[in-house]
């Protein structure tokens, strides 16, 4: 790509930097240094966080089980891509940043991201609905969800845009030096966009507080890692940058909680990002449409059985002494508040038709 | 207690399809998340899931069946007695609830109410005039912001330490320091996404493209991040950020370097779209995009930088977003135009007046929101209109301006409007060529006579 050649007349202050010059000391200081290796602990909770664990977990699959119903019953439209498999990730993140203080954007699997911002599930599934109620008053839909008061910043469509956003946000925080951290959450697909990558080496350069947060759940739609990725072991993605990176396993919450709190001390302390790759999986299609036939189902099962974030934590729980009778109860909690969701997306008007116009622009012109 | 399960729809729009495949059979033990037939459609095929533990009691439509009805019912399973959310299905059927009664109105949905815009501030009496460039006009309206308020700053290529790749950004760095006015790497789409994302969290970012014709690389976030969020966030989440730089053909700089943006960007709801020809519009006009609320595409042209224009010599001059300016009043033919293109339609217009024809030229200055309303008293006023673009013929503002012309100027036309427009060609190197591409004066005056009947 050709740049256009300085043309007007000026007396510039600072001569160009000619290609010939030697690189800058700053560089050639940096070539040999190691990368930091960040310290990747299981974090130790208490019995009141394994339970609130527990519950947010909970929360959010039932909640995606019934979004998956709704889809089904036609009330919702358009694209629905659930978080099923992916619970102990967000849980384990969330429960480690400062709310009011830190910042969160994700891509369009984003029902999970929100529940576990603490945002009520009523005006999560009335937008899925389309309602009125709906976080977004029915215009955002699905994918495009937002809530400034729960430093939320969507919700996002485009694989790959909300990570060069993040970063934007990071640049927000170091400029008003309010201490915040931002956690941009992209999937293996988005890993390989080109803006991915354009973001990692202007975080670095300038240091932003930001955490590159991969849920690599193994398929971007339907393309296996393995087939997309020439470079399969995502949390090296950021080498090339000097960003470290960390590999955690996603369907463990208290591993992913153990983890990312190193990574916070790490961006808090003004060292610059971090890249973590949460390996995790999605048990259901891409989005609704999607019939999955590109994985058997026995490797769904299996993982299934094997490695399910809630069923490890109720193993956990029980051996801890926690009665079935009181895990019962507690789902039947989360059902309930499921339900009323649902309930309320349902029983919520359509949005009115003089919305159409209003919130294109800000101001009047 | 029975629990029916119900033929799901696989999409809003399928009503029936096929039950291809029972993985359970009457008496098993189902938990949550166990797959329980597949269904099937021509188009796609998907695993049913039990959401609630049960037994299945009944198996009431065959595997294999075609044209199974959505929301009929196929199973029936025993669930642990918990009355509410056992149900794996909510009763309504879908079609009933789901969509709405088409009515006239949603067909003729209101449309925006007009706005009445304000006028360019009033000059104070003896005021005095002084002459900048339009290059100065830019950076001290930015200056002139960034003084004012804390969370605008600027960022491009070049912008710091270079002085600007076009010196606009000239002594920015040296007031402002390298935390306010930040040099990027060559990365459009990343520094385009990075503003948006810090206008999202709160600053007022000034992003300068070296050309517009690499915010090609940057258009999605333009478009998708920066124009739509306020709308899909329901008002909730703005993003006031100023894309600028230089836009359309500059000089022998071939195809790739050369071309006018403005009917893009002007196409998109949620974005704010300016071109100013003069160095008093560019200063007014930027200074009101930095102050606004909404994201701005703001199109410069490289050879207007160095012109030098009059211009009010005040403290803060503003001006009004979506207004045009007549620039020349007459009362024969109305020549529309924008950013260069006004230069060429006042020459036109002078050598019109030359032969007995009294031009009218209006600078419509913001494309989108654009101010037909200007365009149309001089329509009624003097009856023949031309648009003068310096850009391509298809899909232009020129067109726009012709298509409101008819839909509401139609009965003040006493000739059809004419457009004038480069050629419908990549922008060529060769002088000779380059010279035949490009609009001019003379194709200004030429369709002027024309639709004068002279």
């Amino acid at each position: 790509m050709a740049k256009s050649p300085q043309k007007a007349p000026s007396k510039s202050k600072t001569p160009a930097k000619r290609a010939s010059k030697a690189p800058p000391k700053k560089a050639s200081a940096r070539a040999g240094a190691r990368l930091p290796v960040l310290k990747t602990p299981i974090y130790k909770a208490s019995k009141a966080e394994l339970m609130e664990f527990y519950e947010q977990m909970l929360l959010i699959r039932r909640f995606e089980e019934k979004a998956g119903q709704l889809y089904g019953l036609g009330l919702i439209g358009g694209f629905c891509h659930l978080y099923i498999g992916q619970e102990a990730v967000v849980t384990g993140l969330q429960s480690a940043i400062e709310p009011g203080k830190d910042s969160v954007i994700t891509g369009y699997r984003d029902h999970g991201h929100m529940l576990a911002c603490g945002i009520d599930p009523n005006i999560v599934m009335a937008e899925l609905t389309g309602r009125a109620s709906g976080i977004s008053k029915g215009k955002g839909g699905s994918m495009h969800m937002f809530s400034v008061e729960h430093g939320f910043y969507g919700g996002h469509g485009i694989v790959g845009a909300q990570v060069s956003l993040g970063t934007g946000l990071a640049f927000g925080h170091k400029y008003k030096e309010d201490g915040g951290v931002c956690l941009a959450y992209f999937g293996d697909g988005a890993s390989n966009q080109g803006q991915v990558y354009e973001s990692f080496n202007m975080a670095e350069l300038w240091k932003l507080p930001v955490i590159f947060v991969i849920e690599n759940n193994q398929y971007a739609m339907g393309t296996s890692v393995n087939r997309s990725s020439s470079e399969d072991q995502l949390y090296r993605r950021g080498e090339s940058f000097r960003i470290p990176g960390v590999q955690v396993d996603g369907m463990d919450v208290l591993a992913v909680r153990g983890a990312v709190e190193e990574a916070l001390k790490y961006v808090r302390a003004g060292k610059g990002p971090v890249l973590m790759e949460l390996k995790t999986y999605r048990y259901r299609g891409h989005s609704m449409s999607d019939p999955a036939k590109y994985r058997s189902r026995d490797e769904v099962q299996d993982v299934r059985e094997k490695s399910d974030p809630i069923e490890r934590l109720k193993v956990m729980l029980m051996k801890q002494g926690v009665k079935e009778e009181d895990l019962k109860a507690l789902d039947k909690k989360v059902r309930k508040t499921v339900l009323e969701a649902a309930d309320f997306a349902e029983e919520s008007p359509e949005p009115e038709l003089s919305e159409l116009y209003t919130d294109v622009l800000v101001g009047q012109y | 207690m029975a629990i029916e399960l119900k033929m799901p729809a696989l999409s809003p729009t399928m009503e029936e399809g096929t039950l291809a495949k029972w993985l359970v059979k009457e008496g098993d033990e189902v938990s949550s998340g166990d797959i329980l037939a597949e269904i099937e459609t021509d188009k796609a095929t998907m695993e049913f899931e039990a959401v609630d533990e049960g037994v299945i009691s009944k198996i009431i439509i065959a595997e294999g069946t075609d044209g199974v009805a959505v929301g009929a019912v196929i199973a029936e399973m025993t669930g642990e007695d918990e009355e509410e959310g056992a149900s794996p299905v909510p009763s309504p059927a879908p079609e009933a609830s789901s969509k709405p009664e088409p009515s006239p109105e949603i067909a003729q949905p209101a449309a925006a109410p007009p706005v009445s815009r304000a006028d360019d501030p009033a000059v104070p009496e003896g005021t005095s005039m002084i002459s900048i460039t339009v290059r100065e006009a830019l950076r001290d309206a930015m200056a002139e912001e960034m003084r004012t308020d804390d969370s605008v700053f600027v960022m491009g290529e070049e912008v710091a330490e270079y002085q600007g790749a076009y010196k606009v950004t000239q002594g920015l760095l040296d007031e402002f320091g390298s935390k306010r006015v930040i040099d990027t790497p060559i990365t459009e789409h990343g520094f385009a996404g990075i503003g948006a994302g810090a206008a999202m969290g709160g600053l007022k970012p000034i992003v300068e493209f070296m050309t517009f014709n690499f915010a090609m690389q940057a258009i999605d976030q333009i478009i998708n991040s920066a124009a739509k969020t306020n709308y899909m966030s329901g008002g909730q989440m703005r993003c006031p950020i100023v894309f600028r730089g230089p836009n359309g053909a500059a000089s022998r700089v071939g195809a790739q370097h050369s071309q006018n943006y403005g009917p893009w960007y002007a196409g998109v709801p949620g974005l704010i779209v300016m071109a100013p020809y003069d160095a008093a519009d560019a200063k007014g006009l930027l200074k009101a995009a930095i102050r606004c609320p909404d994201p701005v595409v703001f199109l410069e042209n490289e050879l207007l930088y160095g012109r030098s224009f009059e211009i009010p010599d005040l403290d803060d001059y503003v001006l009004p977003i979506g207004k045009a300016r007549i620039m020349r009043e007459g009362a024969d033919v109305t020549i529309v135009s924008y950013s260069i293109g006004v230069g060429l339609a006042l020459e036109a217009a002078d050598a019109l007046a030359g032969e007995g024809i009294d031009a009218e030229v209006i600078d419509l200055r913001t494309l989108r929101p654009l101010d037909t309303e200007t365009v149309l008293q001089s329509l009624a006023k003097t009856n023949r209109l031309v648009v003068a673009e310096e850009g391509w013929p298809t899909c232009s503002i020129a067109s726009e301006i012709i298509a409101v012309c008819m839909e509401k100027g139609f009965d003040d036309l006493d000739a059809p409007v004419a457009r004038v427009t480069n050629e419908d060609v990549p922008l060529p190197y060769a002088a000779n060529l380059e010279k035949a591409a490009l609009i001019d004066s003379d194709r200004i005056i030429t369709a002027a006579k024309k639709v004068c009947y002279r």
